[in-house]
């Protein structure tokens, strides 16, 4: 995607240096963003961080199993954060979990973006009956829950395919689910900026100059569309790795061989009743903060940017 | 009106219609009815001759046609697991479903029009800060891991409530077993119930206060207290009234979340309901129960979404159903 | 006794940094069925001015000092409860855009019948009764259907009407108009212009009508201030500001009126254009768009002084008077003002307002 600033993008150098300016100003935002960078930037490098490789079984000791974090009265000091009841450790599941939740739901979010801003370019762009179908499909695919297409599409690809296959393209198969169900989040809201946009002089100016359609439409109406994909995008990102989590979590997501954050909390979740809370309040915390963090940062975003979001109003 | 209403009825049609393809096209490639049927031991020649029978071999279309006849006559197939047929067991299990979805809205139409409306009555207050602070957590925090610790607090710490379950329930007509009728009942609803009021509720006290603040800066509310009109009236029917008719369009996509989120928070609660019954059916490959499943839940979404339309377009006077259709 | 007092009014808006002065130390008085002309362009404090009278300023903005005696009573430091008293009840309000004023979701009948409700102990039919009277006197066909309808089932004059109505409902002593005719169709303008002056007269109401439109001004009203940047600069009889305007931007305000310029020739605009709150110069505000500004025109900000029956605030105008002695209206004040005068005429003529603006001075 073309990051570049264009002329017609009016006061966008504006928008940035207020933009850095509410920044500094906002307590909330600058932690948020030190949180997220600081979780962000562990599970990037989580396998130079990580003690052990959480995907390898053989490292497993089953005398080590369900052992509770250091603090704890048996803790052990070579599991910071305790062991799961495979006795693997869980610091190292977790930087992997998260590290996979992120990339699951910066992909998903970027599968949306490319459909949403596609589909809503080409709808306000051509307008007509084209337009009137898109947006059609958009209500009914909204009116279906993102989670419930996604459970729908799993539970069935994973009896069609077996849960070997499945396993092998769970990465795969989450991202596009997650994807493909939320583009009408950003389509309608490029489709409002393109008809917003198409009335003003610039677009019709740049039309009597002989530029296509396709560039028009990328390089003149889309930067006036990007605050609010910036604030829809980080919205998403936190909603999609929450999809992620709750789709693990019922099983049709990551294999336990490769836990998310949202499968560790699920097979924590057998344990509470015996007492072993860290198995599921280590990672759930770990989620809620990434989520809250992710969240927080797109509510000021929304203050400081105040975009014209889409509103279900006719 | 009428054209409107044609017109409603005719998307609804065409939705259901995809889904019904939807459901056969997974029927089709999701486990083997011969199997089921007489299982492994039956030669290579009966099996052909039984999938004559069955009209396996015809055309997708054939087999289709067939497929969504049978079903607008309510036969869905039977269950492989319950040896009943789909729809009926669906049908035991929709009311676990609805209760709980039921308890959720109560849960969060009583709480977020008041928070939404205070909030945006009185932004920079102490409890309103506590409220939207309380909300960004809320939507934080997924639907099982709220079932989670509530369930750790109130079930395993505390002992005070049940963790799974629906308890004592009292038939009332036909297959509807009610909670609301018995202590015990309404003992295991209830975490149940927040638990999955719990996603939604941040998010309408949130919307409520959006689209209230937008109202209150208008003219019209500015023009009322000209009038001299009271403050009261103001919010509760200048206002909130303008407020709501977003809200409305919202909340009817919302309850098409909330049918998935019941399938998490009935994971979690073992609430033997709908949603907790199609994991069980995927698990085993229940072929006939997870399209009955499908076509239910298109149903209940593309049923709640045209009368939330309507709605819409009764509540507000400026849109003129009559023209609509146009 | 005057009706209305406004001393020393400040109004204020809290940004960011610093605040705003939006009104700077306004005064005027409003005697009792007197009707006041409020001109200027948009940015100069007119709306302000009106909605600060009913102590209705939208959140940032606040009252910074000065008095608001209406009926004897301070408004400026009257708290929610009384001023619900006073609203609607003895001092309504006319807004600008009548598309947006009544709330879409209310009747016609509902809106009409709560204001009564808000002021007075009427049963439900009472109250539809006097509203069917009161559209009746706005010539509002079949009122009683109009009550069942919603606003988006009635145009933009007819709803005005409706508002008219509305300010009417209780019978106040002061109706405040802000621009109520320039969200309307032009024909329609002037109808609505003529339903409030005949309701005004009939009813004794006081006025104050704000508009940029000096037209209007002429017809409608006996007296007129004109605001620049959060001030008056010049206040007096309408007939004396239309005919023999003192202030250079009052002269500048009438020079560009269309009837001011022969067919063929551009309009006479003021160069510049109105300085936003943030940025208000120093000294005379106007000085920058001034063809007579002096260096101390930049530095020190005018006095309002009398001059036989206009206030001006200008150091140029004060210079002239001083000069010649005394004030005389008629005297054209040297250079500018003799082209300024025989503009004046042609006006005269192509007004169609002449004869009402003669009635309304009678009075």
């Amino acid at each position: 995607m073309t990051t570049q600033t264009n002329p017609q993008a009016r006061g966008s150098s504006f928008w940035q240096s207020n933009f850095v300016y509410s920044f500094r100003k906002s307590p909330i935002a600058i932690i948020s963003m030190i949180v997220f960078l600081l979780i962000a930037l562990s599970a990037f490098f989580a396998p130079l961080l990580a003690p052990v490789d959480p995907y390898n079984q053989a490292l497993f000791d089953i005398m080590d199993s369900e052992l509770p974090p250091v603090w704890e009265t048996y803790g052990d000091p070579r599991f910071i954060f305790g062991t799961d009841p495979q006795g693997r450790d869980m610091l190292s599941a977790i930087l992997y979990g998260t590290r996979l939740s992120l990339l699951i739901g910066i992909c998903a979010v970027a599968v949306q973006a490319f459909l949403g801003i596609s589909i809503g370019l080409i709808a306000g762009y051509v307008g007509g009956r084209l337009d009137s179908l898109l947006m059609r499909m958009a209500d009914i695919q909204l009116s279906f829950s993102t989670l419930m297409v996604a459970i729908i599409f799993l539970a069935v690809s994973q009896a069609i395919f077996g849960s070997d296959t499945f396993n092998k393209y769970a990465i795969v198969m989450l991202i596009v689910v997650i994807g493909v169900a939320e583009w009408p989040q950003y389509a309608r809201t490029v489709r409002a900026c393109v008809l917003a946009e198409k009335k003003k002089e610039y677009v019709d100016s740049a039309r009597v100059l002989g530029f296509g359609p396709l560039r028009i439409m990328v390089r003149h109406i889309l930067p006036n569309a990007l605050s609010p994909i910036f604030v829809i995008s980080t919205v998403q990102v936190a909603n999609a790795i929450i999809s992620e989590a709750s789709l693990s979590f019922l099983g049709l997501g990551m294999p336990p061989s490769q836990p998310s954050l949202g499968l560790l909390i699920s097979s924590g979740f057998d344990y509470i009743f015996s007492g072993s809370w860290w198995i599921t309040t280590i990672p759930g915390i770990v989620l809620v903060v990434l989520v809250l963090v992710i969240n927080l940062l797109g509510d000021w975003m929304r203050d400081v940017l105040n975009p014209r979001l889409y509103k279900g109003d006719k | 009106m009428f054209a409107y209403l044609v017109k409603r009825a005719f998307q609804a049609i065409a939705v259901m219609f995809v889904i019904s393809v939807v459901s056969f096209a997974i029927q089709d490639n999701l486990g083997d009815p011969l199997r089921e049927l007489v299982g492994q031991s039956v030669s290579e020649e009966v099996r052909e001759q039984l999938r004559e029978e069955l009209g396996l071999n015809d055309s997708f279309i054939t087999q289709y046609l067939r497929f969504a006849w049978k079903a607008l006559h309510g036969d869905l197939g039977t269950s492989y697991f319950f040896k009943e047929p789909a729809l009926t067991v669906i049908f035991k299990k929709l009311p676990a479903t609805l209760e709980l979805v039921f308890g959720a809205t109560v849960i969060i139409i009583g709480l977020s029009v008041p928070l939404g409306v205070y909030t945006a009555i009185k932004p920079n207050g102490l409890f309103s800060r506590i409220v939207m602070g309380l909300s960004i957590v809320g939507i934080s925090v997924p639907v099982f891991l709220t079932a989670i610790a509530m369930i750790y607090l109130f079930s395993v710490e505390l002992q005070w409530l049940p963790s799974f379950g629906r308890g004592d329930v009292v038939p009332i007509f036909g297959h509807w077993d009610t909670n609301f009728l018995t202590v015990d009942g309404w003992q295991h609803i209830l975490l149940p119930s927040i638990a999955l009021a719990s996603i939604m509720l941040p998010l309408f006290v949130r919307l409520i206060r959006a689209e209230m603040m937008e109202t209150l800066q208008s003219e019209y509310v500015k023009y009322a207290t000209a009038k001299g009109v009271r403050p009261m009236r103001i919010y509760f029917v200048h206002a909130l009234k303008n407020t709501l008719l977003p809200v409305i369009t919202v909340g009817g996509v919302q309850i098409g979340t909330m049918v998935a989120y019941t399938i998490l928070t009935e994971t979690v609660f073992q609430w033997p309901g709908m949603g907790f019954m199609f994991l069980e059916a995927v698990n085993r490959v229940d072929t006939p129960l997870i399209v009955a499943y499908l076509i239910v839940v298109g149903f209940i979404f593309v049923v709640t979404n045209t009368i939330v339309d309507l709605i819409y377009g009764l509540v507000n006077p400026t849109i003129n159903i009559a023209r609509m259709g146009a | 006794m005057a009706l209305l007092s406004v001393k020393d009014l400040t109004v204020k808006f809290a940004m960011r940094e610093q605040s705003v002065t939006a009104l700077d130390g306004i005064s005027f008085d409003l005697a009792k069925g007197e009707r006041l002309g409020i001109v200027g362009e948009s940015g100069a404090g007119k709306s302000i001015t009106g909605f600060s009278l009913m102590k209705l300023i939208s959140k940032p903005g606040f009252i910074d000092r000065g008095q608001i005696q209406f009926d004897g009573r301070d408004i400026a430091k009257m708290d929610e409860p009384a001023l619900r008293d006073i609203r609607g009840n003895h001092m309504a309000m006319i807004f600008q855009d009548p598309m947006v004023t009544l709330n879409p979701v209310l009747t016609i009948g509902e809106q009409m019948v709560e204001t009564l409700r808000a002021h007075r102990k009427l049963s439900l039919e009472e109250a539809e009764q006097i509203a069917i009277v009161k559209l009746r006197e706005v010539y509002i066909p079949s009122p009683e259907e109009r009550l069942r309808q919603y606003p988006h089932e009635l145009s933009g004059g007819m709803r005005q009407r409706i508002i008219i109505a509305i300010a009417l409902l209780l019978e106040p002593k002061l109706i405040i108009a802000d621009e109520p005719t320039t969200a309307l169709d032009v024909t329609i303008q002037a109808d609505i212009m003529d339903l409030m002056l005949e309701l005004c007269q009939t009813n004794k109401v006081s006025l104050i009508l704000i508009t940029h439109d000096l037209g209007v001004v002429n017809q409608m009203t006996e007296r007129t201030l004109v605001m620049y940047a959060g001030r008056i600069i010049e206040s007096g009889r309408t007939r004396e500001i239309i005919n023999d305007p003192q202030h250079p931007y009052t002269q500048g305000l009438i020079n560009a009126l269309p009837q001011q310029t022969l067919p063929g020739q551009p309009l006479k605009q003021i160069p510049g254009s109105m300085p936003s709150l943030t940025n208000i110069p120093t000294g005379c505000a106007f000085h920058p768009r001034c063809a007579y500004a002096t260096s101390r025109c930049k530095t020190e900000i005018p006095r309002t002084l009398r001059f036989g029956a206009v206030e001006v605030a200008c150091h140029e105008v004060e210079r002239l008077k001083a000069g010649q002695g005394k004030a005389g209206t008629g005297q054209p004040a040297a250079n500018g003002n003799a082209s300024a005068n025989g503009d004046t005429s042609a006006y005269d003529e192509a007004s169609t307002y002449d004869e009402a603006s003669a009635n309304g001075s009678g009075s």
